[in-house]
């Protein structure tokens, strides 16, 4: 089995909490763990078996309707792995994740779905759906600003002893404001780190990655080399707004002004 | 009486003649719409034709299907493919209007029945999303559904929506045969509802979508090939089958030797055999007019630039790329191109879903206006590669000789323009 050192992350569910491609974080953490010399194990954790309680991290995806309230009764079902989640180890929650770790769901016709009850937030459907980019200011220090994209009609509700995870600059994320007023997008406890940024957010994201790696193993990480597209890929996103303002003025001249010769 | 009678007679004949050459006339306009938009080099045409046809006759669609024998090629993957094979199929027995160049919208079908007025057959390619709507304007003789995975979730929903959709337009179909694939839980749940399916066990590439019920959400058990669920939704007995390149159909032994690569296009060769047999096309005829097909709308197709010679692929979602790592050749280099524009879909995670892990070692290089996405993503899977974010550019990265080129949608139509700049199948 696993020797004490080794990192072992649980990947909860994927068949059914694997439409945004969420499961690319797990591949993610695993790959920044060995590279810096720790061991690190990726468990998938299906449907037909009982899953283990003995993870560091689990992961949990977003998923469609039906398979979320699928997911909430199977964890539900479990409880020592609902005590781990509340008690020993960390977890990454993404969109469908976040809502069924909270108190409960409300869907479109009204009806109140219990969640888990790891997380004090409940969500209802909003009016319109959000969909697209996301940017946010990550409160966790060091983090800096978080990109990624947003697919759901979720408004969830932050109990007011829970964190969140950042406060929006672009996009929805949780779709409510705290008491000061701010935009919050997800939620951020000493277990848990639950967010709307789906897909691979911890590839669009390395600082966020090495964050829930740094908790996991309990002391600093030795640096690493940033990826060759890592640079490029958050310009994409994040990019000097004067760029990108240039841009948009020059779409919008006749090729002539804007092609020498 | 008599005589109010008769001018009522003369005014309602008199509607419906000026109705048909206002119908004629919006047809031409369109036509000429599209002509003006190829001339100006704006692109095929044909849906800027579709649209200026629709907006001056919003039933257009209706009257230029009327009278015709219609098939309708729908699905997440697989589209264009089929429908190129089922035309030259039907080809063999008639005249076919077909939206080549895959407009797959209301519009790209108007352009291509307008372009094609004395066709008694028509193959309308149509997105999936779009199909209730057509469907319902053509009454079609036949549906056929190839799979049914997730694509550019940012713009629709889940797919199970896009299959709930599908499921209550086939309910109002009762004269339409729906030939659909008997392996795809999504389809399958979708085409219950029709009246008369024919099912052929096509295969999939890629079960990511399929794991959990259609119906009812709980996680589908699956046996040998064959899947069922506690709630009663089961792969239904095929009345068509693949054994390797043949298909079997009751007694009925078709072999189908294509041209085109990948057990994939084979499951396509399937549904279009069993689409044309049901129009009256015997299917060794039709498959040996499929036999002749060498590339689709530039997929498939092989062009020498220098001292490389290019093939292009076309795959724009995880299961897409599923059936496509499939027909990857070792020895060839690869360049991997991806956008993410509003017909790619704005989300770049689905690249996450795509097994790049499994890429055999080969010069890799990444290009599209998402490179670094891809190139990140490249990264994380263990693959070695470079980065340009222009494919012509790129190209020069990669050795001399075989390159097999995968771009999705946008990327691919850019890059074909480029390398081919006159040919819209080269």
């Amino acid at each position: 089995m696993t020797g004490e050192s080794t990192i072992v992350i649980g990947l909860l569910l994927p068949e059914v909490l694997g439409t945004y491609s969420d499961a690319g974080n797990a591949a993610v953490l695993a790959r920044r763990a060995s590279w810096r010399g720790i061991p690190a194990e990726i468990l998938i954790l299906s449907a037909d078996a009982t899953p283990p309680a003995s993870c560091d991290v689990y992961l949990l995806g977003g998923g469609e309707n039906t398979a979320q309230l699928f997911a909430a009764d199977w964890l539900r079902r479990h409880t020592r792995l609902r005590h781990a989640l509340d008690t020993r180890a960390q977890t990454l929650a993404v969109c469908a994740g976040l809502q069924i770790l909270g108190q409960s769901t409300r869907d479109r016709s009204g009806h109140h779905h219990p969640g888990l009850g790891v997380l004090d937030v409940s969500t209802a459907p909003g009016r319109h759906r959000a969909v697209g980019e996301i940017i946010t200011s990550c409160v966790i220090p060091g983090i800096g600003q978080l990109i990624g994209f947003e697919n759901h009609r979720g408004l969830t509700t932050v109990g007011h002893g829970t964190g969140r995870l950042a406060t929006v600059l672009t996009g929805t994320g949780n779709g409510t404001t705290d008491q000061a007023g701010r935009r919050t997008e997800g939620v951020h406890t000493e277990r848990v780190i639950g967010t709307y940024l789906h897909g691979p957010v911890l590839a669009r994201n390395p600082a966020l990655a090495d964050h829930i790696l740094r908790t996991v193993v309990g002391n600093d990480l030795a640096p690493l080399d940033e990826l060759p597209d890592q640079t490029a890929l958050r310009r994409t996103y994040l990019g000097p707004p004067a760029t990108r303002r240039r841009i948009h003025i020059r779409r919008r001249l006749p090729k002539r002004l804007t092609h020498q010769g | 009486m008599v005589t109010s009678l008769a001018v009522m007679g003369w005014v309602r004949a008199s509607v419906s003649r000026v109705r048909r050459g206002w119908a004629r006339s919006a047809v031409r306009a369109g036509l000429a719409a599209s002509r003006l938009s190829r001339r100006l080099g704006l692109g095929e045409g044909s849906i800027i034709g579709g649209r200026v046809t629709l907006a001056l006759d919003p039933d257009a669609l209706s009257r230029l299907a009327a009278g015709r024998c219609v098939v309708l090629v729908s699905g997440t993957n697989g589209k264009t493919t089929t429908s190129h094979l089922l035309a030259a199929a039907l080809r063999t027995a008639g005249r076919v209007a077909h939206n080549a160049t895959g407009s797959n919208m209301a519009d790209g079908a108007v352009a291509a029945l307008s372009a094609a007025v004395d066709a008694e057959y028509a193959v309308l390619e149509v997105d999936e999303w779009h199909l209730a709507e057509v469907a319902e304007a053509v009454d079609p003789a036949v549906v056929v559904l190839l799979n049914l995975t997730r694509d550019q979730l940012d713009r629709g929903t889940e797919v199970r929506a896009v299959a709930a959709a599908l499921g209550s337009v086939l309910v109002r179909l009762p004269r339409t045969l729906v030939v659909a694939n008997a392996d795809d839980p999504m389809v399958v749940w979708a085409a219950g509802m029709a009246s008369r399916t024919h099912w052929v066990a096509a295969g999939v590439c890629w079960t990511g979508d399929a794991a959990s019920c259609p119906g009812c959400g709980s996680i589908l058990r699956t046996t040998g090939g064959s899947w069922t669920c506690a709630c009663g939704l089961a792969r239904p007995e095929p009345d068509s089958w693949l054994d390797g390149e043949l298909l079997r159909t009751g007694q009925e032994v078709t072999p189908l030797s294509l041209r085109l690569p990948g057990r994939f296009n084979v499951g396509n060769a399937a549904l279009a055999v069993a689409a044309a047999a049901r129009l009256g096309v015997p299917p060794r005829r039709a498959a040996t007019a499929m036999g002749a097909v060498e590339s689709v709308a530039g997929r498939f197709a092989v062009i020498r630039r220098g001292h490389q010679e290019l093939r292009l692929l076309l795959a724009k979602n995880p299961a897409g790329w599923a059936a496509t790592l499939s027909v990857l050749e070792e020895a060839r280099a690869l360049l991997i191109v991806i956008n993410a524009r509003e017909a790619d879909g704005r989300d770049t995670s689905w690249l996450w879903d795509v097994s790049f892990e499994n890429l055999p070692r080969r010069v890799v290089v990444a290009s599209g206006e998402r490179s670094a996405d891809l190139g990140v993503r490249l990264s994380y899977a263990g693959i070695d590669h470079r980065t340009h974010p222009d494919p012509i550019a790129a190209l020069a990265l990669l050795p001399p000789g075989k390159v097999d080129v995968v771009a999705n949608y946008t990327a691919f139509h850019q890059l074909l323009r480029r390398l081919a700049p006159r040919a819209d199948t080269p």
